[in-house]
């Protein structure tokens, strides 16, 4: 990871740190005034649009890694908070390598990944039976360069909420 | 599809008549560099009918092709021939093809009645003015011509370089489209040089890394087609899948058949871990053959079915081990700078083909099967999974090039290096599995 990145990097956690000092659910209920926060919207501290934007859905990994990085695990104590407070949700965990790699070498990575990622949520007290894992291997990339630029946004673990209010 | 009516070689001449193949001075030896292609002829095949002019005429370019595409010889252009061949019983006039330096000769005709078709051929050894073997006839339906042209030129092949054929085979693919964060994969397959492609699923699920039973009647494959990665098996003939059931809610990848065709060995990915497990397809039971915290995949039999060669990470870096086929202590092969992996046992048996990645670059290479003498044979952006020609001669794999508009297609080259070339398919295609030759 280059200098620059790091920053980014630290900044976004600087931003997840400020949001997950407060209790979701607690700014949920609280904030009251006159319909600011519109259910569902990004806003909205219980919905899979926060979770996605606010609390931050993916974390990423250092070359041929599945270790969890600083930055890693804060994004992932924010997404264990949040899977505590609404727990009509379940997710899965989904694993994603850069095109570096041979296809089937990738997809193991990519569940290693996905599994690392799960470990720390049960850690943090999320029932293990509400977290799935699948591997993409090198099958999905969001980024499409063949740049480290693009590689380190691909080399990724996503958590997708699933529950019955997502049908 | 195509079914051959017969595949019987019946002989055109007589018992009586000698076999020079083994003897005469016409040889490619394949063992040594050739750099030199050996100079052939194939002047269009003699029609018995005006029904059979087109096909005589394909059949004829479709077995230079064959052989033109080996690197090993080169064709001689129809305009530079003084003779003309209208008949295949007539002499040939072997001066006139000495003339334009012409060493190996094919004549051939063909018959066709109905939708039977029947091809007669013989090869010639220009310089010693002798047939090299007896002639040969092939017989099958018009709609299989490509197949008996390829017969004619594994034929050909064979007995200029005693080494077995394979023009004759099918490949199974990935066919790729779409841009690569939205890439559609389809399973297909075609004969070995992009012919025939038929496809085998729709694009609604990713689908990776076909292999090929022994006899080549079935394939195995991944497919999220259940939302996440598990093994099929499909009937080539008639394109019907069957999950091969692994452990619930687990994912499963990497199949391969085992020689005699009875059980496979694939990967399975337990609590992140990935290793090698074998299933009995009689029973569907299947025993564990690894047991690391290290990620164990691409496993591929040797011959005979003793031994497995696979991809680890147990070291650090994936590398190629090589462990009996029931599990057990493994033995690192490969030492040299980078990470190996997809190792596939070569049908000979003395080589293993494998992918190489160093310094920011791919490679496919082929080692011995205690990691000696490693050749790398190609170098680009992303070059993965080598798969063996039936004769192990030619390893064809795929290639991605580089950034957005990358696209992934098919190349083969020679085990020595030489020929490299592209293999047409409609779209992108990558996981190419090299099936046997056909009966």
């Amino acid at each position: 990871m280059n200098v620059l990145s790091k920053f980014a990097a630290l900044g976004a956690l600087m931003l997840i740190a400020a949001c997950s000092n407060n209790d979701p659910s607690a700014l949920g209920g609280g904030a009251g005034g006159s319909g600011a926060i519109q259910p569902g919207s990004p806003s909205d501290p219980r919905s899979p649009a926060y979770f996605q934007q606010t609390v931050g859905d993916r974390v990423l990994f250092a070359v041929d890694q599945s270790t969890l990085s600083p930055q890693a695990q804060t994004v992932l104590q924010g997404q264990a908070e949040w899977l505590l407070a609404n727990t009509d949700y379940t997710a899965t965990i989904e694993g994603h390598a850069d095109e570096q790699g041979t296809r089937e070498y990738n997809l193991a990575l990519g569940a290693r990944r996905a599994n690392a990622a799960r470990e720390y949520l049960i850690s943090r007290g999320v029932a293990g039976n509400r977290i799935q894992t699948i591997s993409y291997g090198k099958e999905r990339p969001i980024e499409i360069c063949s740049t480290e630029e693009c590689y380190s946004k691909n080399r990724r673990a996503v958590t997708v909420l699933t529950g019955s209010t997502l049908g | 599809m195509m079914k051959l009516l017969t595949s019987l070689f019946v002989g055109l001449t007589l018992l009586s008549a000698p076999v020079y193949a083994q003897s005469g001075p016409l040889r490619l030896e394949l063992t040594e560099g050739i750099i030199e292609p050996m100079p052939f002829a194939v002047p269009s095949f003699v029609p018995d009918s005006p029904a059979a002019a087109q096909y005589a005429t394909d059949i004829s370019r479709v077995v230079a092709a064959d052989l033109t595409g080996t690197g090993l010889f080169r064709e001689i252009s129809s305009d530079a021939f003084i003779s003309r061949v209208s008949s295949f019983e007539a002499p040939v006039q072997f001066a006139d093809w000495k003339a334009i330096n012409a060493q190996a000769l094919v004549t051939g005709a063909v018959n066709v009645s109905g939708k039977r078709l029947t091809v007669r051929f013989r090869i010639w050894d220009v310089f010693s003015g002798q047939e090299l073997g007896n002639g040969l006839q092939f017989a099958g339906t018009t709609d299989g011509w490509r197949r008996m042209a390829h017969k004619v030129a594994d034929q050909v092949y064979s007995r200029i370089t005693g080494e077995g054929g394979y023009f004759d085979s099918r490949v199974a693919f990935v066919s790729e489209s779409g841009p690569k964060d939205q890439r559609r994969k389809r399973l297909a397959i075609m004969d070995y040089d992009g012919a025939n492609v038929q496809y085998l699923t729709d694009s609604a699920a990713i689908v990776l890394a076909p292999r090929f039973s022994p006899t080549g009647d079935r394939l195995l494959y991944t497919s999220y087609e259940s939302g996440r990665p598990r093994i099929y098996v499909l009937d080539v003939g008639r394109v019907k899948r069957q999950e091969l059931k692994t452990q619930d809610g687990t994912m499963s990848f990497s199949p391969r058949f085992s020689p005699d065709g009875r059980s496979i060995v694939y990967s399975l990915i337990q609590g992140g871990n990935t290793d090698l497990w074998k299933m009995d397809l009689a029973s569907g039971q299947s025993v564990r053959l690894t047991n690391t915290p290290a990620i164990e995949t691409a496993p591929s039999y040797s011959p005979d079915g003793t031994q497995i060669v696979f991809e680890s990470d147990r070291s650090g870096t994936p590398q190629l081990y090589i462990m009996p086929a029931n599990g057990g202590e493994a033995t690192r092969i490969s030492f040299g700078q980078g990470r190996y992996g997809t190792p596939v046992w070569s049908p000979r048996g003395d080589l293993i083909a494998f992918t190489k990645q160093n310094k920011g670059r791919f490679h496919i290479g082929v080692m011995r099967t205690d990691g000696s003498e490693e050749r790398l044979l190609t170098a680009s952006f992303l070059d993965e999974g080598p798969t063996w020609s039936p004769n192990g001669r030619v390893i064809m794999f795929s290639r991605e090039t580089q950034g957005a508009s990358g696209r992934s297609s098919l190349y083969s080259v020679d085990i020595s290096g030489r020929n490299l070339r592209p293999v047409r398919t409609p779209d992108g295609g990558s996981d190419p599995a090299w099936g046997p030759l056909q009966n």
